[in-house]
């Protein structure tokens, strides 16, 4: 991993504090995605669970988030192995301790590491939507943005053991992951899988006989919109992220934003193809979820990939995301009401060995690299996301009544309905 | 089963993280990097199952 620190000139802050501002649109998108995904009559449920998964998340990597993921030249906690020191958790103190808010590298990195955690956090709220109880998705909210993500975080952006695998093991330029696909959105998206596990499908979501009923969003236009927020949010999160933690020039931020487009535009249009010619007819969530793939695949090499790589990367994410998110609900019977594990999880996976695909020649092991980061998460987040999840389970059940499910989240959580002055709609009836 | 699945994930990771560490050369690491994602992938498979096998008891 290049330093980041010493190339630091004040306009390249400037730009950095500004892309990392446009992060919370990113935040909304998703929040407005999931409410259209999900049904009507939890709508005002899923939206206030957003901003409360948002703040939980926020305070959560204020406590504890930063000290453990901390930044290239602050305090590391190390370990020696094969004569060699990696690097594996920060040594920070909780609460921003000693940390100096004077434009510095690290105080920037402290707060997109906050809206990183809220954007993390979004993911799951989708796939455990209209069965998650508030105060269960805060708590899980806490573990995730306090321990689970701050660790891989540091691993590797904050000059972990992952970053060092290019000067410890002669791998390339060490795991790269400049925009996030990999701490950020992979890391949701596995915190979606073990949900959708520990959570059980919505009632009436499967037959006796195992095949799938449609729960369609139940508004399109909410999904649509959010995928425009996530559009803009991204660049700014990519264009933040290459700056911190991987070093890029302020000059490339240009092509940062033109992959991150091009990534998204590949990824929906092949959706729309892809469903056209399946099923006659072009699917609005599925081109939804195809475009946000496309955003994520491109993340992890956004200052790396050239317009054209940009493109061939989006038209992988947008064809995995739609065969996967059909293989899940069909196949392996994992309910997933926004598509959150395909999008994210696969969407991100694949964009960190694309990175490895299209590392420039001489870079040699870069792809092996970003292998290790991707087992990493498969062999390290995943089961602990899910035991932490099933651990919490035991104490204080996640899931809601089966009359909170009859009934709707508002108003058994809320008290109040999202639109108490239309009728509901007729996904909303109790089918079993 | 599926936390013998989750076992397996473990399993994998840990061989994967020992290539790294231990290995020297790029194709040994290389070699035991894919057989501990091989590894990996066998857990997943398991840990689906054993998800799918849950679901249709509580059914």
């Amino acid at each position: 991993m290049s330093e980041p620190l010493a190339a630091f000139s004040d306009p390249a802050r400037i730009l950095c504090f500004l892309c990392a501002l446009m992060v919370p649109c990113a935040i909304a998108g998703l929040a407005l995605i999931n409410a259209g995904l999900g049904r009507s009559r939890s709508a005002a449920h899923s939206l206030v669970g957003a901003l409360c998964v948002a703040a939980v998340a926020a305070l959560a990597y204020f406590a504890t988030g930063f000290a453990i993921q901390g930044y290239v030249g602050l305090p590391a906690h190390e370990l020696a192995a094969g004569s060699k020191l990696w690097s594996w958790a920060g040594a920070g103190q909780p609460f921003f301790g000693g940390l100096r808010f004077d434009g510095a590298p690290a105080s920037l990195a402290a707060l997109l590491g906050m809206f990183s955690a809220a954007l993390a956090a979004m993911i799951p709220l989708g796939a455990g939507a209209d069965r998650w109880r508030l105060g269960a998705s805060c708590v899980s909210t806490a573990i995730l943005a306090a321990v689970i993500f701050p660790l891989f975080a540091h691993w590797s952006w904050g000059g972990g053991w992952l970053a060092q695998l290019g000067a410890n093991a002669g791998l390339g330029a060490g795991f790269i992951d400049a925009g996030g696909a990999g701490a950020i959105q992979v890391v949701g998206g596995l915190g979606a899988l073990a949900i959708a596990w520990v959570l059980g499908p919505r009632r009436g979501k499967y037959s006796m006989e195992g095949l799938p009923a449609a729960i369609p969003g139940h508004n399109a236009a909410f999904v649509l919109f959010g995928c425009f927020l996530a559009w803009f949010g991204w660049m700014g999160l990519n264009c933040a992220g290459a700056l911190l933690y991987s070093g890029a020039d302020a000059s490339r931020v240009a092509l940062i934003a033109v992959n991150a487009t091009l990534g998204a535009a590949a990824a929906g249009l092949a959706a729309a193809g892809i469903t056209r010619a399946r099923f006659t007819r072009t699917d609005a969530s599925l081109c939804a979820n195809a475009w946000v793939a496309g955003l994520v695949a491109s993340s992890a090499g956004c200052a790396l990939f050239n317009p054209a790589e940009a493109v061939m990367v989006g038209l992988v994410a947008g064809a995995l995301a739609v065969f996967s998110v059909e293989w899940l609900e069909l196949r392996l019977t994992v309910d997933d009401p926004s598509g959150a594990i395909s999008v994210h999880a696969l969407g991100g996976l694949w964009g960190l060995m694309a990175v490895g695909l299209f590392a420039p020649a001489g870079s040699s092991g870069q792809w092996l690299a970003q292998l290790v980061g991707v087992a990493t998460l498969l062999g390290f987040v995943l089961p602990l996301a899910y035991g932490l999840n099933r651990l919490l389970d035991r104490f204080y059940r996640q899931r809601v009544a089966p009359e909170g499910e009859r009934q709707g989240l508002d108003l058994y959580e809320l008290g109040a309905g999202a639109y108490p002055d239309f009728m509901t709609h007729s996904d909303d009836t109790w089918q079993r | 089963m599926k936390l013998a699945g989750f076992l397996l994930l473990g399993a994998g990771w840990l061989i994967v993280l020992a290539a790294v560490s231990m290995l020297r050369t790029v194709a040994s690491m290389a070699a035991f990097a894919l057989a501990g994602v091989a590894v990996e992938a066998l857990g997943l498979a398991l840990a689906f199952r054993a998800h799918m096998i849950w679901r249709e008891e509580k059914e």
